[in-house]
C-alpha cells in the first residue's frame, strides 16, 4: 500500500547512527590527525567513504545490485603518503564492510611477474591468494607493462590481474600506485585497466610548512625535537632540498632526520661529560647545518 | 559404497559454504590448507598427490575456494581432500582432513580371503576402482 503519490518509498534510515556504527568516523579524524595536508586526498577519501556508507545501507534494504567497483589508483610524486594512504584505506574498507578482513599485500612488480615461460601465471595468481579479502597495492604499477619488450611477460601478470579485478570485486581491491606521467602511459597502453578502476586519486606535493610539520611528527616519535637554531636550520634546509636533484618530500625528510641524528649523537660523544637528558634529545642548528645540502648550495652559488 | 575418512565423513556432504567456513577456521589458526587428489580410494593409501603448492600466508578462504573449484572442474571424477597442516615447531603436522569432491559412483571394495596354513585365514580388502592403471579410474 503506498501513502504517497508518486508511488515513492517513504521509509526512514538514520544515516548518522549508520556511519557512528561502522565507526569510521573515528579512521577519517584519526587520516585528519595523522596525516599532514593532502587536502584533496582527505576530501577524497571522505567521499568514497560517504558513498560506500550509503551503498550498504541501500544493500541492507535491497536497493543495491552488486558490489560497487573499489580499485584505485594512486598518483603522486615520491614520498606524498601513498602507501601509508593505501593502509589507512585498507583499514576503512574493513571497516565499512567491503573487504573481508583489511589486510595490505604490497607487492611490486618483481613479485608478480616471472623469468621464464610459464612462471607468471604461478606466481601472480600465488600473490592474488594472498591478497584475497583485503587489498593489494601495486607500487610502481606501471613497470608491468614494458613496451618496448613484446615477450615481456608483465602482459600475462595484467591479463591474470584484470580478470580477477572484474570477476572478484567482492573478495580483493587493488590499489595501484605510481608516478603521475608515467602512470598516464601506462593507462593509456592498457585502457582494460583504466576502465576498471573506479578512483582516481593524485596526491599533490607538500608546501614547506607541511614538511616542517612532518619533521617535527617524526622527531616526536623518537622522543626527539628541534632547538630553536635547528628549527630555522631545518626550514633553510627545506627550502634549499627542494630545488635539489631526487627530492622525494616526505622522505627526503625523514632521510635528512636520520642523518642529523647521527651528527647529533656524533657531537655529544665529542663534547663528552655530564649532560641533560634534553641535551640527549635535542637535535641542534649545526646537527642539520653540517648537511651536504648546504654545501652543495654554497658551491652552486659560488659558480654563478 | 561411500568412501568414509577424515573429519565429518559420517555427515552428509559439505557445502561450499560450509567448507568456507572450515577453511576459514585452519586460516585463522594460522594453518596452511593444501588440496589433494587421488583415484586409489584405500583407506592405507596416505600419498595423495598434490593439487599446486601448498598455500601458506594466507588470511582469507576465497583463494582456497577459486582453486578448489579450479581443482575440481579438472578432476571432478576423483576424491579431493583439503588439510590444514600446522607448521609451529613441535607440532608440524596435518591438524585436519577432510574430503571435499567424490566420484559420482564410488564402486566400493572386495573383500579378498587367502587361506593360510592349517585352517587359517587372512581378510584384506581392495577397492574395485585398482582394477585399471592409474588415470583410467573414475571416468
Amino acid at each position: 500500500m503506498s501513502v504517497c503519490g508518486n508511488g515513492g518509498d517513504l521509509r526512514q534510515v538514520d544515516l548518522r547512527a549508520e556511519f557512528a556504527s561502522a565507526g569510521i568516523g573515528e579512521i577519517l579524524d584519526r587520516l585528519d590527525r595523522e596525516l599532514i595536508g593532502l587536502v584533496p586526498v582527505k576530501t577524497r577519501i571522505r567521499e568514497i567513504a560517504s558513498l560506500l556508507l550509503v551503498e550498504r545501507v541501500r544493500e541492507k534494504y535491497s536497493l543495491s545490485s552488486g558490489p560497487p567497483t573499489l580499485h584505485m589508483s594512486f598518483t603522486g610524486n615520491p614520498g606524498t603518503g601513498k602507501t601509508t594512504v593505501a593502509l589507512r584505506m585498507a583499514g576503512i574498507l574493513h571497516k565499512l564492510g567491503f573487504v573481508r578482513r583489511g589486510h595490505v599485500v604490497s607487492v611490486t612488480r618483481d613479485d608478480l611477474v616471472g623469468q621464464y615461460i610459464g612462471h607468471t601465471a604461478p606466481k601472480t595468481k600465488e600473490i592474488l591468494k594472498r591478497a584475497m579479502g583485503g587489498v593489494l597495492f601495486i607500487d610502481e604499477a606501471y613497470y608491468l607493462f614494458r613496451p618496448e619488450n613484446e615477450r615481456d611477460y608483465g602482459q600475462e601478470a595484467i591479463e591474470i590481474l584484470l580478470q580477477v579485478m572484474e570477476n572478484q570485486r567482492e573478495d580483493l581491491v587493488v590499489i595501484l600506485a605510481g608516478y603521475a606521467d608515467r602512470m598516464d602511459k601506462f593507462f593509456s597502453s592498457n585502457p582494460g585497466i583504466r576502465s576498471r578502476i573506479a578512483h582516481h586519486i593524485d596526491f599533490p606535493d607538500y608546501t614547506d610548512p607541511e614538511l616542517l610539520k612532518i619533521a617535527e611528527i617524526l622527531l616526536s616519535q623518537q622522543n626527539y625535537h628541534l632547538s630553536d637554531a635547528g628549527r630555522t636550520a631545518l626550514i633553510e634546509y627545506i627550502g634549499i632540498r627542494r630545488t635539489q636533484p631526487y627530492f622525494s618530500n616526505a622522505r627526503s625528510i625523514r632521510n635528512a632526520l636520520d642523518r642529523a641524528r647521527l651528527r647529533q649523537a656524533n657531537r655529544i660523544l665529542e663534547t663528552g661529560g655530564v649532560l641533560t637528558l634534553d641535551a640527549l634529545s635535542t637535535i641542534d642548528g649545526e646537527d642539520i647545518r653540517a648537511s651536504r645540502v648546504f654545501k652543495d648550495a654554497l658551491q652552486i652559488r659560488a659558480e654563478l | 559404497m561411500r568412501v568414509t575418512q577424515g573429519c565429518f565423513s559420517f555427515l552428509p556432504d559439505l557445502t561450499d559454504a560450509q567448507i568456507t567456513a572450515q577453511v576459514q577456521y585452519c586460516l585463522d589458526n594460522g594453518w596452511a590448507v593444501n588440496l589433494e587428489f587421488t583415484d586409489d580410494p584405500h583407506p592405507r593409501n596416505t600419498f595423495w598427490e598434490m593439487w599446486g603448492q601448498p598455500m601458506f600466508d594466507l588470511k582469507d578462504a576465497a583463494g582456497i575456494m577459486a582453486e578448489l573449484a579450479a581443482c575440481r572442474s579438472a578432476l571432478g571424477e576423483k576424491y579431493i581432500r583439503l588439510t590444514g597442516f600446522d607448521s609451529t615447531h613441535g607440532w608440524e603436522s596435518v591438524k585436519i582432513s577432510f574430503l571435499v569432491n567424490r566420484p559420482k559412483s564410488e564402486e566400493g571394495y572386495q573383500l579378498l580371503r587367502q587361506e593360510g596354513a592349517g585352517r587359517r585365514i587372512r581378510y584384506t580388502t581392495r577397492p574395485y576402482a585398482t582394477d585399471l592403471p592409474q588415470g583410467r579410474r573414475y571416468r
